[in-house]
């Protein structure tokens, strides 16, 4: 080799602004952390729209909020926590986890990472602009059907809220092509595809659903936003278009978009119960195909939201949405196996992950009801279905959340949180959980719609709303001791260290919060668990 | 705990952290190659909403293209246009096998063509359009005229897409940037090219080759 003795120009640090910084950063630990501001600040206002719902339907009767009003706050709820908390907050962790998981300096495109971000907040402020338009922000629900969506019904709330829409899955699209390319071309030596973090295959999954029905998804926002204002005819029927185009190509997108919404929760659930049973995960491999199974049966499926239309064919759309019960099955016991004669060591992440395992169920069980055609056709549209929804997307997702947030805030921030402070939030979160969606089952098999403002007194639903209303609250209270840890812990938090947990994957092999860049030497990896392995040395057990 | 000292091994051998980034470690197809890829594939998905949507609505039509619209059908300046951008991909190729070999004046002479082709089929699509609206083909005109007018616009977009990335690649060559071993942007810039071309043939065929019903 050349013997030249030229010292490459070393980088000096230059003063700037912290804010400048912020801004300006292609870091994906800094651009996960943004991430995850912005995605708890929508999901604030989110849960403020909740209650305003929940508030007005405590009692039959209107008592703080119009009809109009009302559309508004259920629409821009669900459109704020779907578009702007679950899916971000996915990639949040995504973000901050998968190229420390890979043993990856940053993401491959660490500038089109920075772009998918920003703009997220440029949607948030259009979609939640709305409430200043000329009629009122979106208001015909987050599935915006025409006609209701179309221009005779609806305002310039609705054109925001696609324009946003739009902005955000480009923004998704994007990130899912940064995270594939990251995924398959720079995982550290040794790092087999079979050797990924569960979390990094429930990601590839999820970014290739992204790629795939995210784009249908714009096409339809497009098509409603040309019949809205430039006098197309897409969706209307006087002039050769069809209603129910729409609700093919939107659930095209909306059903894979379910599983876009949960599988990055269930990849966190899937690092933190081994860590906290002592145990490696049961059944890798099935795992792995278990998820890749759910993401292709994910596209066979997206009609049985259209049962009572008329114009399906049921027996197709309904055999394949009981099929997805099988994979999703087969991670149910993976997960009960895992911690099947553990030595669980019961902290806040695990606590939260247990309340996703449970919670998960039940929305898992309660949506097999809905895939039997007759039973979907007399619940259609109820409030049942809100529960369901709400047993998979908060019971689910948000438990998943949370259990990540506490298994990784020390990881992100070099502090630990708080214990008992953790489990009163989760006693709080899960006892109002249960009381504002489980009594939502019997309100939809007693014939209430979703998405009416008022009912009528002699109906026999106040006392269950009421009930439901006080669980939305208790859930609202709960965010209380978790900003307070968040808080406590930043000023002073006890010092986490690198590996509080005894984890397995290779974020916990580099220092909390990780150095620019993540790595100065990597382990070597012969295993899923390569820090596992460097703690108890190479002979102690993981043997693929 | 901390971390035993055992078994760590070096990542790379250079000083700058950055230098640690692969550019193709694992050999095979570059990042932005492979992103690219990746980008046409939402592409295609993005396209075949709009093609899921037009025979959607032409299936529910009693006759197509509607009895209410004239004048319509494959014409010249489609021929033309179609010619121009067909051709392009094959010169879009050229450039690309040219600068695999090193030889950029080939290079840039056959980019320079790529993007006066795709030049050319902007302005002949736009003439198409001007003359269907005359004849009062609007994107009001049913849904025959909005699929029509979203699916080539659509198309025409994207078309700009690629001028805007071909004349980057143009810019860069000129600047003596691409070599040999060192030409991602031409290779990606090649691939949209070559996707861009595809879904007009598909459009062709779709919109007017089609018969009617």
């Amino acid at each position: 080799m050349a013997t030249t003795t030229l010292h490459p120009p070393i980088a000096q640090p230059y003063r700037r602004s912290a804010l400048y910084e912020w801004i300006t950063t292609t870091d994906h630990k800094k651009i996960g952390i943004l991430y995850f501001i912005n995605s708890f600040v929508f999901f604030f206002i989110g849960g403020l729209l909740a209650l305003g719902v929940r508030a007005e339907l405590a009692q039959p009767g209107l008592q703080f909020v119009n009809e109009d009003l009302y559309n508004q706050f259920f629409t821009i709820h669900a459109s704020a926590m779907l578009f702007l908390f679950i899916i971000p907050i996915g990639a949040a962790f995504g973000n901050y986890v998968v190229p420390l998981m890979v043993g990856a300096p940053d993401m491959a495109f660490p500038r089109i990472n920075a772009l998918s971000f920003w703009m997220l907040p440029a949607a948030g402020i259009l979609m939640m602009g709305g409430f200043l338009a000329v009629g009122g922000a979106a208001a015909e629900g987050w599935t915006s059907y025409p006609p209701l969506a179309g221009p005779a019904y609806s305002g310039t709330g609705t054109d925001l809220w696609l324009m946003a829409v739009t902005l955000i899955g480009t923004s998704s699209i994007l990130t899912a092509i940064n995270f594939l390319v990251t995924i398959f071309k720079m995982r550290a030596p040794g790092l087999t595809l079979f050797r990924l973090p569960i979390m990094v295959w429930t990601q590839i999954v999820t970014s290739v659903l992204t790629l795939l029905a995210t784009p249908v998804l714009a096409s339809a926002l497009i098509m409603q936003f040309i019949d809205r204002n430039y006098g197309g005819n897409y969706f209307d029927p006087g002039n050769g278009g069809s209603v129910v185009l729409w609700q093919n190509v939107f659930w095209f997108y909306s059903h894979p978009a379910v599983y876009i919404m949960i599988l990055p929760f269930m990849g966190i659930i899937s690092e933190v119960l081994p860590v906290f049973s002592r145990k490696p995960l049961f059944g890798y491999r099935a795992f792995v195909f278990a998820t890749v199974a759910i993401g292709a049966l994910g596209f066979s499926v997206w009609a049985h939201h259209m049962f009572t239309t008329g114009q399906v064919f049921l027996p197709f759309f309904a055999l394949f949405t009981f099929l997805i019960a099988v994979p999703t099955g087969v991670k149910m016991f993976n997960w009960i196996a895992t911690l099947w004669r553990g030595q669980l060591v019961l902290k806040t992440p695990l606590l939260f992950a247990i309340g996703f395992l449970t919670m998960f169920l039940i929305g898992g069980l309660n949506g097999a009801f809905a895939a039997a055609v007759p039973v979907d056709f007399a619940i259609h549209d109820t409030y049942y279905v809100v529960a369901h929804l709400h047993y998979v997307l908060f019971g689910g997702s948000v438990f998943g959340v949370m259990a990540g947030i506490y298994y990784w805030f020390p990881k992100m921030t070099g502090r630990m949180l708080d214990e008992t402070v953790g489990k009163i939030h989760w006693l709080l979160m899960f006892i109002g959980f249960n009381l504002a969606f489980f009594p939502q089952h019997q309100l939809g098999l007693v014939g209430m719609p979703r998405r009416i403002a008022d009912y009528a007194a002699d109906a026999g639903w106040g006392d269950l709303n009421l009930v439901s209303t006080v669980g939305a609250f208790l859930i609202a209270a709960s965010t209380l001791p978790f900003l307070w840890n968040i808080f406590a812990s930043l000023r002073a938090g006890e010092v986490a260290g690198d590996d509080p947990w005894e984890g397995n994957t290779l974020e916990w092999a580099t220092s909390s919060p990780p150095p620019p860049y993540n790595f100065d030497h990597l382990p070597e990896i012969h295993s899923t668990r390569p820090v596992f392995d460097l703690r108890h040395g190479a002979d102690a057990g993981s043997t693929h | 705990m901390t971390t035993p000292e055992l078994a760590l091994a070096p990542i790379g051998e250079e000083h700058s952290p950055v230098a640690t980034l692969p550019h193709d470690a694992r050999g095979g197809i570059s990042n932005p190659v492979l992103g690219m890829l990746l980008f046409i594939v939402s592409e295609i998905m993005f396209f075949s909403g709009l093609f899921a949507a037009y025979f959607n609505v032409r299936a529910l039509a009693i006759e197509w293209p509607p009895a209410d619209i004239e004048g319509f059908g494959i014409n010249p300046i489609i021929v033309v246009a179609t010619g121009c951008l067909v051709t392009s991909s094959f010169f879009a190729q050229t450039a690309v096998r040219a600068i695999r070999r090193g030889d950029r004046t080939t290079f840039l002479r056959a980019i320079s063509i790529t993007l006066g082709l795709g030049i050319s089929f902007l302005a002949l699509e736009f003439t198409d359009w001007t003359i269907l609206y005359s004849e009062g083909i609007t994107m009001g005109s049913g849904v025959f005229g909005t699929t029509y007018f979203t699916m080539t616009g659509f198309h025409f977009a994207h078309v700009v897409g690629g001028v805007v990335m071909l004349s980057v690649v143009l810019y860069r060559g000129m600047l003596g940037q691409f070599s040999a071993s060192h030409h991602d942007m031409v290779e990606a810039t090649d691939l949209y090219w070559h996707f861009v071309d595809i879904v007009w043939v598909v459009l062709v065929i779709t919109l007017y080759l089609l018969p009617g019903r």
